[in-house]
């Protein structure tokens, strides 16, 4: 289990702190979403839960991060990294840029934990296979689409079989089909016993495979429970987060004067 | 008023990976068009052809009648402005005014010209007060915005937009849908990539379906939503939006928008009455 427990961030050079007393419990083998506006303080969330905020990108930090109990804020990275692995928003900027094929791409994580190479092959073809994308496994993963570098990126983390998982945005860039894959690769990493924790614009995203949702505001963490409760809230507009399809349309219908169960009665 | 013509582009990527096959498609002057299609289908490569930043290994790209292929770079980007799917690939001034002047200025506006198209675009995509901020300081959502500003200050006929509700959230998506419903009133042709289909059926007037480089839907979104071309859509890996399969549970024919709903919802009810 992972816990962040009144964690307060603040960027290098930044005249105010980012994040403010976030506590958060990453448990074993459950799926937390993080809901809310641009600039909610999301993504920053994410980098410090997966340690690169302060460890890589600088900052300050004060309050507790633990692994099962011991204190991890002065683990260097690379053995954090076994323990705790995160994919940032841009898909690109991700790629190691030293491997020629998407197969050496996925395979580059699990090679650097010192697995034996059986093994790397093994969890690299299922990764790939996972995400839809075997069939890319020779071509050079700088001449991919967005969408399909993001498939390698998330390809590639799979493979690490990371006991926590930290995902900021990990289908922005994918058509239906391919959101559809990740989240259901997300679903099965978790069940597994992996700790995700997936930080999303598209509500039914979340709604799909969140075990709990937590809203961010203003670097606080304001309304947590489950992905109905809190994405179905009225409240939820008023916070940035996109309403759910159906939430939405039932809304348009009560104000057009007309039965929003009528909604109800299509599904 | 600008009109760009496709005629049989192939496009064929160094190591041989064939992007586009065959693709004719005109988008009229003011017209406003998405591309959809899965991952990898070619829509990327299909802009890119629109500013001249790939040329077509066989077929033409006319640009008001005139062959792409005898224009500079400069010239078609006076025509034709495009604004990349990731922001990191696009920004490189450290003033967010100099990035958003840098394309007005480069198409021969004058400074105050630029500085005031600048902040024009600035406020259209909600970003007026960080005029004088580093883009680096800015986060992932303001930068994409600050792309799409510097885009819009440019004043070109043509805007291509990809990716542009990317990482937004509902208030900056609904922002940007707003800016473009503005540039086609305006009598801008926008081409615009998308994989959020909601918003696409929302703002555009024609929908394109890519698919391994071929168009194999064009129409209008109550046409390319339409229940009977589901499966066409979902073999390409696409959904089509939930008004479209509420509408079509509650037997109300062709609904790609929740508004497209309500309506028929409200003339069901009318008729029911008389």
């Amino acid at each position: 289990m992972l816990k962040l427990q009144g964690v307060s961030y603040r960027y290098p050079g930044g005249a105010h702190e980012t994040l403010h007393a976030v506590t958060l419990e990453l448990a074993e083998g459950t799926i937390t979403g993080l809901a809310g506006a641009a600039e909610a303080g999301k993504s920053t969330l994410c980098l410090v839960a997966g340690g690169l905020a302060p460890r890589v990108i600088g900052g300050t930090i004060v309050g507790d991060i633990t692994l099962d109990g011991t204190d991890v804020t002065s683990w260097p990275m690379h053995h954090l990294a076994e323990h705790v692995v995160t994919s940032l928003q841009e898909p690109a900027g991700q790629l190691s840029l030293i491997a020629d094929t998407v197969f050496d791409e996925v395979a580059f994580g699990p090679a650097n934990l010192g697995l034996p190479p059986e093994e790397v092959v093994a969890r690299s073809d299922e990764a790939l296979h996972l995400v839809g994308i075997e069939d890319l496994r020779e071509r050079d993963p700088e001449r991919l689409s967005g969408g399909q570098q993001q498939l390698v990126v998330m390809a590639g983390l799979l493979a690490m079989r990371p006991r926590h998982l930290i995902l900021d945005e990990p289908v922005a860039h994918l058509d239906a089909a391919g959101s559809r894959l990740v989240l259901e690769a997300i679903t099965a990493i978790a069940t597994a016993g992996t700790a995700v924790l997936m930080a999303e614009q598209r509500s039914e995203a979340l709604a799909t495979v969140c075990d709990s949702v937590a809203v961010v505001a203003g670097g606080n963490i304001v309304a947590r429970g489950s992905p109905r409760e809190v994405l179905a809230h009225p409240a939820t507009i008023a916070f940035g987060i996109e309403e759910l399809p159906e939430e939405r349309l039932r809304r348009r219908l009560s104000k057009a004067g007309l039965d929003p169960d009528v909604v109800a009665a299509a599904t | 008023m600008t009109e760009l013509r496709l005629e049989g582009v192939t496009y064929e990527y160094p190591a041989g990976v064939r992007a586009l096959d065959g693709v004719d498609l005109v988008i009229p002057a003011g017209g406003s068009l998405a591309l959809i299609g899965a991952n990898g289908s070619g829509k990327t490569t299909l802009a890119r052809h629109l500013d001249g930043l790939l040329r077509p290994t066989h077929g033409r790209v006319l640009i008001d009648g005139e062959d792409a292929a005898t224009f500079s770079v400069a010239r078609l980007a006076a025509k034709v402005g495009i604004c990349f799917q990731q922001p990191d690939r696009q920004i490189f001034q450290r003033v967010v005014r100099g990035e958003v002047e840098f394309g007005a200025r480069r198409l021969g506006a004058s400074e105050e010209e630029a500085f005031a198209r600048a902040k024009e675009a600035l406020e259209a995509v909600g970003l007026a007060d960080d005029l004088g901020r580093h883009p680096d300081d800015l986060g992932e959502t303001r930068r994409k915005l600050l792309t799409i500003a510097s885009v819009l200050a440019m004043r070109t006929s043509v805007v291509v937009l990809d990716e542009p509700t990317t990482g937004l959230d509902a208030h900056g998506a609904g922002r940007i849908g707003g800016i473009i419903r503005a540039l086609h009133e305006e009598g801008r042709s926008v081409v615009g990539i998308s994989h959020d289909i909601r918003f696409v059926a929302e703002t555009f007037d024609r929908v394109v379906l890519l698919d391994r480089g071929r168009v194999v839907l064009d129409g209008t979104p109550a046409e390319v939503f339409a229940e009977r071309a589901w499966p066409r859509l979902r073999a390409s890996g696409l959904e089509p939006p939930h008004a479209a399969i509420t509408g079509a549970r509650l037997g109300l024919g062709s609904t790609p928008t929740e508004a497209d709903v309500v309506a028929a919802l409200l003339d069901r009810e009318a008729s029911a009455v008389r």
